[in-house]
């Protein structure tokens, strides 16, 4: 059966509690998921109350700033702190997001931060992607055509050929979405899930590509494709504010045109 | 243990170049059963307390017979790719899962032919 309760030795434990100083005003607390590989320890949870007076507004300003000064072993995958790398991703008051786009005060009571949904977890906020990477190479995410390039320019597209691509070139891969998705926890191993599907279609869409039919057979299939059950998690957790389960359904309307 | 790549793994058997026609059924029978559902249970309400023959008599009328034959249809078929999707998803060994497969399509088709046959029984008139 599909797994609804964790595992003995993936059950959260207490952690420890670390307060802020003294004199401290603008407090704030954060919850944080902490594991390391190397105990053979349960997970647990650690508490870190921070002067929000000395770090900056945005989720990752405080982990770093928890990293820097309060416990350097505190584990995540950061880089361009503006939204555009993905590495940040990981789940914040209960919702997968970035990091580095999503503000201290818009989080209510304790930050409680846990690595993305369903995951092998490396160490801490670290979540294995491997089997998601493989999943984005499978869709062969490049252009294909059989006709020759022209030799002195570009594979020409129209302004309106170009706006189909809207909403679908700024995915970023975080992982946000297909680790939101239930389908994507219970069969993760077949279904592709919403982010893969997204980038799947940003390449049916594309004028300039001819490989349409053979992409479209490649997803016709009762779990790569049809495991999404239109449940929307994706498209609500976005912080790209993108819209997975519209490139989905598209997929789907498109083998409906090509088989009525 | 395993040695293979991580692409391998998700390439797997192939795609199994099907899906739509369980897609597009399941999508056409709850159109069918929209409208369908609504008479029937406007229908049910109407017979509720009504004497046995008079029940006897709306089902032996050829419309009424029809109409519920296809509800049937659409109910049982659509029944049967919803729970279909409810196995595959929840089910992780695989011969529960083509057990239970079996068992529920099986099971369905036995309950949907019973009330077949009575309908057509009842419009026969036998």
């Amino acid at each position: 059966m599909a797994e609804f309760t964790l595992p003995k030795n993936s059950k959260v434990q207490k952690g420890k509690t670390f307060a802020a100083a003294e004199g401290a005003t603008n407090k704030r607390t954060f919850r944080i998921y902490r594991w390391e590989p190397d105990t053979g320890e349960n997970p647990r949870l650690d508490t870190f109350e921070i002067n929000l007076d000395n770090c900056g507004p945005m989720v990752l300003d405080a982990i770093i700033y928890i990293k820097n000064e309060i416990d350097s072993t505190l584990t995540f995958r950061r880089s361009c702190r503006e939204g555009i790398c993905g590495s940040c991703a990981m789940n914040i008051g209960g919702t997968n997001t970035l990091a580095c786009t999503k503000a201290i005060k818009d989080v209510n009571g304790d930050v409680a931060i846990y690595p993305l949904p369903h995951m092998p977890v490396v160490k801490d906020l670290v979540p294995d992607l491997t089997h998601f990477y493989a999943q984005y190479a499978s869709i062969k995410p490049w252009m294909q055509t059989q006709s020759a390039p022209p030799p002195d320019a570009e594979r020409l597209q129209s302004k309106e050929e170009r706006a189909l691509l809207d909403g679908l070139y700024e995915c970023i891969l975080c992982a946000c979405c297909s680790t939101s998705c239930p389908s994507y926890w219970w069969n993760s191993d077949r279904y592709l899930g919403p982010a893969i599907l997204l980038q799947a279609y940003r390449w049916i869409a594309d004028s300039r590509d001819e490989f349409t039919g053979e992409r479209l057979d490649d997803l016709e299939d009762p779990f790569r494709l049809y495991r999404c059950h239109t449940i929307m998690n994706c498209t609500n957790t976005c912080p790209k504010s993108l819209n997975p389960a519209k490139a989905i359904a598209e997929i789907k309307k498109l083998l409906v045109s090509r088989a009525i | 243990m395993s040695m293979q790549s991580p692409l391998a793994k998700v390439r797997g058997l192939g795609s199994a170049k099907e899906g739509f026609h369980h897609w597009w059924a399941q999508r056409l029978t709850a159109v069918l059963l929209a409208p369908l559902s609504l008479w029937f249970i406007y229908n049910l309400v109407a017979v509720t307390g009504a004497e046995y023959s008079a029940v006897i008599a709306w089902i032996a009328q050829p419309i009424n017979a029809a109409l519920l034959l296809l509800f049937l249809f659409s109910l049982y078929y659509h029944a049967a790719l919803g729970l279909q999707v409810v196995i595959e998803d929840y089910i992780e060994s695989e011969w529960q899962k083509i057990a239970f497969l079996i068992l529920v399509k099986f099971l369905l088709c036995l309950a949907g032919l019973s009330a077949a046959i009575a309908v057509l029984k009842i419009y026969l008139g036998t």
